[in-house]
């Protein structure tokens, strides 16, 4: 079985690599382009800890084989916070509403809110528990979450208006 | 868990794509979203030798709707199924069935072709392709041709799609203005596979049902396609009594498996309850 030529961009740097095309896109992130902020929950496609955001969509990387990822635009945790290092306004939510205890499932919800506000600035209680059915959350009972989500909204918002 | 390894083809035509699978054999597998194919690859129930990846294959990603024919594209999203506001306005059972599957990362790369050519008993998108009286088109190195939805299952990950061929889109005709449609799914949580579901799609004319079809999922090794319970509907005034006879006949035909879903008993039983309030919600909505 041959290797493969990937070339992507990931949180904004263009990469090229060879791999076998059995790995699975998650692993290639996190073994081999060291980044390890996305988590592998439970590796069946079920948690959403893996959650990642290729071409405008939530995607969950153990899903996802890395030829399948070739050629596109992946945002990982890692690119989620300013460049200057200061958090996205979603990540100072979750710090400021307790969004998170062992913070093993943050990456992807985070990840995946990125993406739900994007598509729903302004969404209700329910369509963010809808929105974020595909990650989950062992500590939290999801209350924290869905505030913190909640107030990254009306913090955006309000950028948004003064902007 | 790491997968059986692979050689992974992405032809950009769908000559191409036809082209590499007949000449890699029986070994070579599509791969549209991946999401059932792959978790099956994990588990190494799916052995593929060679990948053939139709992502590139812009001819098969379109929703095309001319007068009240839809045309869906093999490779078209459960979420681009979902955001289709034309097509919900003539068809909504679409969008209503879609929003029941699995969670939003699964439906952003799931594909309508992906659903209905897995074979699943457990996929929702074959159950409503039967309700509608859809068309599958079958595309392979002897040419093409259209497979009813209604035909197309014998058994589970069984269907009359042969090695080699690629099913390229879907057909099906927008039910009548005025109908209603409802597809009820009982799930033990968000993402999981039905319990027992059950589609409906009835009209009206003057308080009475002119037609009716009904569709089952995940109740046997195939989708059903519930004709007779559907005919106890036609000319009644859809009163209490005529839905309860309606989900008895739909009951019936049901042949379940034991699983982490319940027991035989209990998932008919709930297939009953299915279509008695799938009948009524298509009934609500019918004008
Ligand atoms: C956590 C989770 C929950 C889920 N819950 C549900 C649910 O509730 N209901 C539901 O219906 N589904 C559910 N699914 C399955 C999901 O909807 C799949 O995406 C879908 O069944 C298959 O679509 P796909 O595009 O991913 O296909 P793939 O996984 O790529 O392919 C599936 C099979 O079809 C074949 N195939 C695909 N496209 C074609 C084609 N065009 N021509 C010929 N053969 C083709 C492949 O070779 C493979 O055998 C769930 C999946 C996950 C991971
Ligand atoms: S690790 Fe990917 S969904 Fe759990
Ligand atoms: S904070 Fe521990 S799993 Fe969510």
């Amino acid at each position: 079985m041959s290797d493969i030529d990937v070339k992507m961009t990931i949180n904004g740097q263009e990469i090229e690599a060879k791999a076998d095309p059995r790995t699975l896109l998650i692993h290639f992130l996190r073994e081999d382009q060291n980044l390890t902020g996305a988590h592998i929950g439970c590796d069946t496609s079920h948690c959403g800890a893996c959650t990642v955001d290729i071409d405008g969509k939530s995607v969950k990387s153990c899903t996802v084989f890395v030829g399948q990822a070739n050629g596109s635009d992946i945002t990982t945790i890692e690119g989620i916070a300013h460049p200057d290092g200061t958090l996205h306004a979603i990540q100072e939510a979750f710090r400021q509403n307790h969004g998170l205890q062992c913070g093993f499932c943050t990456p992807g919800m985070i990840t995946r809110a990125y993406r739900l506000l994007q598509e729903n600035p302004t969404p209700t209680e329910t369509e963010i528990r809808y929105g974020i059915s595909g990650n989950l959350c062992r500590c939290t009972g999801y209350q924290n979450i869905v505030k913190s989500i909640m107030a990254a909204s009306r913090e955006l918002s309000l950028k948004e208006a003064a902007e | 868990m790491i997968p059986g390894s692979f050689d992974y083809h992405r032809p950009s035509s769908i000559g191409d794509a036809i082209g590499l699978m007949s000449s890699l054999g029986d070994d070579a597998m599509i791969v549209a979203g991946g999401h059932s194919l792959i978790p099956m690859m994990k588990l190494r129930m799916a052995l593929p030798e060679h990948l053939v990846d139709l992502q590139d294959v812009q001819s098969l990603k379109s929703i095309s709707i001319e007068n009240s024919q839809i045309t869906l594209g093999a490779m078209v999203t459960q979420a681009e199924l979902i955001t289709s506001e034309e097509l919900h306005e003539i068809c909504p059972l679409l969008r209503e069935a879609a929003l029941q599957i699995a969670d939003p990362q699964v439906r952003y790369v799931g594909t309508i072709g992906g659903n209905v050519a897995n074979g699943d008993p457990a996929n929702d998108m074959p159950a409503i392709m039967q309700t509608l009286n859809a068309s599958f088109t079958l595309v392979g190195p002897n040419g093409e041709r259209s497979v009813a939805a209604r035909d197309f299952y014998q058994g589970a990950y069984y269907t009359t799609r042969e090695d080699g061929e690629i099913l390229s889109s879907i057909h099906l005709d927008a039910p009548t203005s005025g109908h209603g449609s409802a597809y009820e799914k009982q799930k033990r949580k968000i993402g999981d596979y039905a319990t027992a579901a059950a589609a409906v799609v009835l009209t009206l004319s003057g308080g009475t049902c002119a037609t009716a079809s009904i569709g089952l999922t995940n109740l046997s090794e195939t989708p059903l396609w519930a004709e007779e319970a559907a005919s106890i509907l036609v000319g009644s005034s859809l009163d209490r009594e005529t839905i309860k006879a309606a989900a008895a006949a739909a009951k019936a035909i049901t042949n379940p498996a034991e699983d982490g879903r319940g027991p035989i008993e209990f998932r008919k039983h709930v297939a009953g309850i299915m279509v008695e309030r799938a009948i009524a919600k298509a009934h609500s909505r019918a004008r």
